[in-house]
Parts: structure tokens; sequence; C-alpha cells
């Protein structure tokens, strides 16, 4: 059916004939056929690691389905009511009426407990994915000009997933969630000079009150949803606008876009791959448990449960309160909680600043300002590549002190020296990773480099007749040799100026400097890629090496340890 | 194609400082599928029967909607939520990989190139707009009328007024933070059975849940006083724990000395850091640990932080014993209990101004 020669332009089928009807009248309406030329062909270009926004994307996606259907039955409410439902345990004990709506989920409508954990793994997903996609875009440098402002909406959808998420695993108002709960009512308080009043207005009272699930329950169901739905809609025109990176290749250039177009191919992919995350969460819905608000019971201020632990994503936020020491001072006559504060809101907050700004700081410091639609590789950017990894290190020791309590009973380690070890490590782990990211970074691109000028290994051992053995080395195809050159070179750094033109001391000298040092250490070490002379010296290296006993012939690629032709 | 990329790719500059020449796109790779019609014929027949199959799913998914129990299980999962969800994920997992593989296996494969275009307008379009800004601005007379764009502009500021006296209503304004439902007098009850605590019921090395006596109180017509919301504010304030612990042991600040009773001492269970129910106490260290940010306080001095992120004491009830034996608070607490706020420092000064 589908094979090209057979192929009859719509137009002329019975089907198309019919079609041309309502296109016809849509487009007399709408004339949409402007915007669609432009786009039903676009073309996308074709990476495993582009694939991963799409993840976020489509669980979001999930997201909405599976929550539309949670909300015809769950009830944001905090009335107490007697619970004579299904699940014999809590016959007769008082809850919530939004704890107890959320056991008859689980336990009386049927497929309600699916949707629920396919509703709580998907989130789970679609906050990791989110991560997973950022970080992508970091490590490759596919957020410089033109795509700053869509890192900045993206730094803006992960910091709304996080709230979305806490929010929806509120809900249930079951023994885990209202710890939860109370740790933002700690959190509030501690917010210098207002806290207490924001307290207050949030839980309407004291703490619970019987306002914060409704409340949660407007925010997760309306107004957070719409503002992440508005900036996706806008995460992916700029993406449209802006065409996507890619990666350098042959024929592939600043200029162009090399890949498939949207129809047929990225709707079917990307429709595809829809059904492939649906079915993904689906599955995990019903083999992985998540969540089981029952084992909890309803909420109670005076209960706990040891090992008590927020979402995945969350576990950073926790880490940084579980690890800071206890530090609170009273200025003017009002008590300031820094043991709280610094941890919780500022690190959270601080995150994102120092994530949203990256773009501008990097551009600052090189003072790159021209449009880059080709990705770099992480080991072509090696501060930046190690900065990011130190980051990464930060953020998982934070994440690791958030268990520190079930890393100490799983692995039999005292908890306070545990804790000690993050306190330390979150500054100095960060550093190590650093210089060993930068080494691993540099390390790569003299391989590289090595891989250009002296070929590579055949796997075909030479005798030589005083009887010396050498393994024969060959050019890299052409194509591999441009991939692996297709990148910047390192530019030649140059001292500010002391003085302008006319001899005067030049302004702006002391920030001048700064920057200076800041983009000779962001250039520092780095291998520059081979010149010209140095390609041609390898050319005629591994040509003069003549007088082979074998002609290896053009096919050739080399052999593998095992004697295997090998493929490049 | 290739020969179109080498002229816009600007050779002439790039020739001198690149090592290697940019080749062009490789030549197409053709697919099994491409040159053997058997074998997209095959491919087709494997991608329809997933599709089939994943009908067939959709179909078993309706049928175990109805047919099985409820309450039945299946190797230890709900047998319900196990059919609904393999069937539901099996038949959308292989909707996708047909899709997918529709895509990658039959679809034309000849990799496209479009140009890109600068993200910026043309600089005939910017002057343009830029014109039009500036007559719109002009026309609009907001620079030689700045009595209607400041009091414009004063309007907008006060209208955010509104939208934040609006919200006032959230709740009602901080209040009674520093106290607690204690009052001299009041039994300590236990937690779960809400009867009174004899100092004789408590051995040495135990710890026991607590709450005020009035949160099991009934009324006359035997209805609980305390109810919902208003409990749960109690017990997120109130909640207590008692230990007992060797009278020699316990070293109690001056002015604490009579606040135990035979080494019998109560806490506050709410934990100054931010407020979770603390519980796991340690009998030979006399140390308490909250187990949500591991905040660890020794009960035999004082409830003095030892660990962890709390910075203030964990609070100490006042013990004494009513007429039939039982233990009793002697006043409020008289340390402000639950998490550090604002004004706690002011509030604290005002407790032990009444002390």
């Amino acid at each position: 059916m589908s094979t090209t020669q057979e192929y009859t332009p719509i137009q002329e089928t019975g089907a198309g004939k019919k079609a041309a009807g309502p296109v016809g009248w849509l487009d007399d309406r709408l004339g949409l056929a402007g915007v669609a030329k432009k786009n039903l062909r676009k073309v996308f270009p074709e990476h495993w690691s582009f694939m991963l926004g799409e993840v976020a994307l489509w669980s979001f996606v999930v997201l909405l389905l599976t929550g539309v259907f949670l909300t015809f039955w769950y009830q944001p409410s905090m009335t107490e009511v007697e619970y004579h439902g299904s699940y014999m345990p809590f016959n007769g004990l008082e809850m919530s009426q939004a704890y107890k709506s959320t056991l008859d989920i689980s336990f009386d409508i049927r497929g309600g407990l699916l949707i629920r954990q396919i509703h709580h793994w998907a989130a789970a997903l679609f906050v990791a994915a989110m991560m997973v996609h950022m970080l992508r875009v970091f490590f490759t440098g596919a957020y410089r000009k033109p795509r700053e402002i869509n890192w900045l909406i993206g730094v803006g959808l992960f910091s709304l997933g996080l709230i979305e998420g806490f929010a929806g695993y509120s809900l249930p108002d079951d023994l885990l969630s209202g710890t939860g709960l109370r740790f933002v009512d700690g959190l509030v308080r501690s917010i210098p000079l207002v806290g207490s009043y924001l307290e207050f207005f949030i839980f309407g009272g004291e703490f619970p009150g019987d306002e914060i699930i409704p409340r949660l329950y407007m925010a997760h169901i309306l107004l957070v949803p719409a503002i992440l739905l508005g900036l996706i809609g806008a995460h992916m025109l700029l993406l449209v606008y802006h065409k996507h990176t890619q990666w350098p290749g042959p024929g592939r250039t600043e200029q162009n876009v090399v890949g498939y177009p949207m129809l047929p191919v990225y709707a079917a992919k990307a429709g595809g791959f829809f059904f492939v995350v649906f079915g993904f969460t689906a599955l995990m819905g019903a083999l992985l448990q998540i969540n089981p608000i029952w084992v909890y019971g309803p909420y109670n201020p005076s209960e706990v449960t040891a090992g008590s632990q927020p979402d995945w994503y969350m576990g950073f936020s926790e880490g940084l309160v579980r690890m800071m020491p206890g530090w609170e001072s009273t200025f003017f006559n009002y008590t300031w909680s820094w043991n709280v504060f610094i941890p919780a809101v500022g690190g959270l907050t601080g995150m994102f600043i120092i994530i949203g700004a990256w773009p501008f700081v990097e551009q600052w410091i090189t003072g790159d300002k021209r449009d880059h639609h080709l990705l770099e590789r992480p080991r072509n950017a090696p501060v930046r590549t190690a900065i990011g990894v130190a980051a990464m290190t930060a953020y998982g020791v934070a994440w690791a002190a958030g268990g520190n309590d079930i890393i100490a009973t799983k692995f039999h380690m005292d908890i306070y020296t545990l804790t000690s070890i993050f306190r330390v490590g979150f500054f100095v782990f960060p550093v190590i990773a650093f210089m060993i990211t930068k080494r691993i970074c540099i390390g790569l691109q003299r391989a590289d480099a090595n891989r250009i000028l002296h070929g590579y290994e055949t796997g075909v051992i030479e005798r030589s007749p005083d009887g010396g053995f050498s393994e024969r080395h060959a050019a890299l195809p052409v194509a591999d040799q441009y991939t692996l050159t297709a990148h910047e070179r390192v530019p030649v750094l140059e001292a500010p100026a002391e003085t302008d033109e006319n001899g005067v001391a030049a302004p702006h000298t002391r920030k001048e400097k700064i920057r200076a040092k800041l983009r000779a250490f962001y250039y520092a070490d780095q291998l520059d890629k081979p010149t010209v002379e140095d390609v041609h010296h390898a050319e005629e290296h591994l040509a003069a090496h003549d007088g082979h006993p074998v002609e290896l012939g053009d096919e050739f690629q080399g052999v593998s340890e095992t004697g295997i032709p090998r493929v490049h | 194609m290739s020969d179109e990329l080498q002229t816009t790719s600007g050779a002439g500059q790039v020739q001198s400082t690149e090592p290697i020449q940019d080749p062009g796109l490789p030549e197409h790779q053709l697919r099994p599928q491409d040159v053997d019609e058997a074998q997209a014929k095959r491919t087709e027949r494997q991608i329809a029967w997933m599709f089939r199959i994943a009908g067939l799913l959709f179909l078993g998914f309706c049928f175990s909607y109805f047919l099985i129990d409820i309450n039945s299980s299946f190797l230890g999962w709900s047998a319900q939520n196990f059919a609904f969800g393999m069937s539901l994920g099996g038949g959308l997992l292989l909707v996708g990989v047909g899709i997918i593989q529709w895509a990658k296996k039959l679809m034309s494969d000849h990799e496209m190139v479009e140009m890109r275009h600068p993200s910026a307008s043309s600089d005939e379009d910017r002057t343009a707009v830029l014109a039009d800004i500036n007559a719109g601005i002009s026309e609009s007379g907001i620079g030689r009328r700045p009595m209607i764009r400041n009091s414009l502009l004063g309007s907008m500021a006060l209208l955010g007024l509104p939208a934040v006296v609006l919200l006032r209503d959230l709740g009602p304004l901080p209040h009674d933070q520093r106290k607690t439902v204690w009052t001299k007098g009041m039994r300590l009850v236990n937690d779960v059975t809400g009867t009174p605590i004899k100092p004789s019921d408590l051995q040495v090395g135990q710890l026991v849940n607590g709450q005020p006596a009035i949160v099991y109180e009934t009324d006359a017509d035997g209805e609980r006083v305390l109810e919902g919301t208003e409990l749960l504010q109690v017990k997120s304030k109130a909640s207590i724990i008692v230990v007992r612990m060797r009278p020699e042991d316990v070293t109690p600040d001056a002015g604490k000395e009579n606040w135990g009773i035979d080494g019998i001492l109560c806490y506050s269970k709410i934990c100054t850091h931010v407020g979770c129910p603390i519980s796991l106490w340690e009998q030979q260290t006399h140390h308490l640990l909250c187990p949500c940010h591991q905040s660890t306080f020794d009960l035999a001095d004082n409830g003095k932080v030892i660990f962890g992120p709390a910075h203030r004491s964990l609070p100490q009830l006042p013990l004494g014993i009513d007429d039939e034996g039982y233990l009793i608070a002697m006043s409020d607490f008289p340390d402000i209990i639950a998490p550090s706020y604002p004004e706690l420092a002011r509030d604290q000064k005002k407790l032990d101004n009444k002390a």
C-alpha cells in the first residue's frame, strides 16, 4: 500500500476529492494553507537525545488525561467524615473527605487505582524527563543564542513542575502528605518578618486549618497546569521558529538543518512515541506500586512514620534542610530562622536563579554574540561540562542527604557522621568533580586529535625485517575526520586594553579585567583542534608508511581483536 | 545536493583554517525494505499484527472490567489493577512501537535539507516597526502630556492595592502562636487510649505519647469538645511525650528542678525545627531523634539540641500531681513550641515576663 511506485496524489483519490471539500471550507475561513505550507514538511534533525524533551511533553499529556479522570471522584475537602468503604482496616475511622475519596478511588472505583498510579508515575517521569532534557541542552550548549529565552521558559517549566508535583502529592491528605505540608508550614514560618502572616493566610489560620487542601487543589488542577500549558506552547513555538539544533557532521552546517520531514516521519515517530510513553507509564501503574496511601493512614499531626521521604524531585531540597546546621538569630526583636530559610527557600530559588542566569553569564565571559545552531560535544567545552558535573554533584550530595536516614539504616552507618560528610561534601565534592571532569574532557580531546593525526588502529600487525612488531594505522574516513573537527577553535585571548585609542585610561577596566580572567579560566588547558598543517603532516606520515606487504583496499576499516572486519 | 551545501557554507574563508573540508552529506543508504519487496511485505505484516494485538488487548481491558472481581488478587497484586494495566499498557506500547516501526522501516528515509533563516527580522522590518512605534507614541502624545502619563501610571500602581487587599480574608491575622491548650491542672492522657497517666504507670526508660485531657473530653451530650480541624490544630501544638529516666541521670537547668516527678519529664512532641512529631526514643542515651530531619534532643539535659538542623531546645512542660495521683500540667509551656516564626523572640519575652 505504501510503496512509492503505487503512489497516487491525494487529490486524485476518492478520499482526496472528498477531503478537498472540508479543506477548502476550512481554508476559506481560516486561511491556514500559508502556515501549513511552511510547517507540514518542516525538517527535524535526528538524535536519540532529542527525544528526552518529548518524554516530558508526552508525560504531561498523560498527566492531563489521567488527572481529568481522578477529578471525577476526588473531593478536595478537609471536612472530617467516618470511613465505611471497602478497605476494612479503616472501617469507622475518622478522616478527611479528601483522604476518604482517595481511598474510594483506590478501592471502590474500577481502574481508579491504575489511573492514580499512572498519574503518580507520570508525574515522577515528567520531572525526571525535564531534568534530563535540561542537562542535554546544557551539556551540548543548545541554550546559546538565539535560544536563551527558550532556556528561561524551560527553567520556568521545571520550577512549576516541582510545585505542581508537590501540590499533587499533598492532595490525598494522608499521613505522609500531611507531614510534607507540616514541613511547608515550617518553611513558610521561617520567611523573615512576614512568615507568621503568610502562614495564617496560606493555611487559613493555624496549621493545618481546613483551607489548604482546597487551595492546593485549585493550584494543582487549574492555576499551575494552565501556566504550564502556556509555557509548553511557547516552548514549542520557539522550537519551531528557531528550528532544532543539530549535531555537526558532513553536510550539517550552521546554515542548514538536515533530517526528516514533519509529515510523515516525525508526525509518526512523535505520535507513536506518545503511545509508548503512555503504555510505559500504564505498565508501571500495573506492576509497580506507588504512594500506597492506605498504608500511611489519615493525617494526624501527632504521628509520623520513620523514613518519611518526599517524591524524588523534592529530595534535594529535603537534603539541604537536613544538612543545614541549626542557625537561628535574633535581630531587631525578630527571630531569623536561617536553619530553614536558607536551605528551603534559598536553596530552591538559588538553584533556579543560577540555572536561569547561566547562558547570560557564559555569554558575558566568552563574549560570543553569534548565533549557534550546531551542538557542541561536551568534551569540546571542558569548563562548561565540568561546571555542569560539579552542579550535578552538589545536587547529588543534597539528594543523598535527603535520604540520610535510609542510607544510615541500610548501610549500618552512623547518621551523624554521614550528615557531617554531606555537610563538607556539599562544598568539596563539586570541586573534585570539576577537576576530574575537566581533565577527562581534555583527555578525550587528545584522543580525538590522535585519531585524526595518527589514524585508527587497524588491528593489522606487521613484522619488520629486524623483528619488531607494530600495528598499522590507517586514516579515518573523511566523514569521521570532518565530524571530529567540526567545532570551533579556541579563541586567541587578549588582555583588555588599559587605555583607549586616545591613550586615556579605558573605562570599566576593572570589570574587563575580571572578565578577561574568567575568559582565560573558561578556555584554559583546552586542546585546540589540529591545524591544516598538522593534518597535511599526518597525511604524509601515514602515506609514507609505504612498502606494505598487503594492500588493505578502500573498503577495509580495520579488524577487531577477534579478527572480524570492523565498520566505522 | 552536496554541491549546493559546498557553495552555501562559504568555502573561501573556511578552507584556510579548517583542517578537514566538509565532504557533504553522505550517500543515502538503502534499507532492506527499499530493495526487497518481500522484506517490505514482511515488515508490513509485523506492524499490522502489532496493531491487531493492541486492539485485542483493548477489548480484553473491557472484558476484564466486567469479569474480574474488584477484590480478587493475582500474584499478590490486585487482579483488576494488573489486568487493566497490562492490557492498556501493553496495547498502547504495541500501537506506539508499531507506528514508530512504520516510520523507520517503510516511510521514506531520504534526509532533507532545509536552510535556516536568521532569528532576527530584517533591518527594513525593524526600522519600519520602530518608526511605527515612534509614530504611535508621538500621536498618542504621551511624551507631551506628562500629566496624563503620570496620573495613569499612578492609578495603575494603586490598582495593585485592591489586588493585595482582596487577599486579606485568606485567613485571620496571626494569633496565639505562643499559647497551647495546656492550663494549670490539666491532666496528661495517653495519646491512643485517652486514659490519664499515673507516675506508677511509667517504668524507667519508658516513653509515652500523650495529649492534653481536653483532646478526649466530651460535653454533657457525649459529643467531643474538640473535633475536626480544631482538634488537629490542638494536636499539632499540644502533643507531648512523657518519659521516665532515673532521677540521678536528669540534669535540670536552674528553675526547672521541680518540673519533673521522680525522673518523669514531659516535653513537647512537636519539633522546634519544622514541626514534625518527634518519636524516635533512644533509651540508653536519653536522646530523642526527629524522623524528618534528624534533629536530636537530649531529654536528660533539658531537651537541648545535640545534632541536626533544629536550633531551640525541646520545650518542657512543668509537671505536678493532682489529688487522685494523676500527672497534670502546672502551666502552659513556658517556652514557645513548634517551628520558629519571626515574632518568636518577642513572644518569648512576653512569656518570660509572665513567669
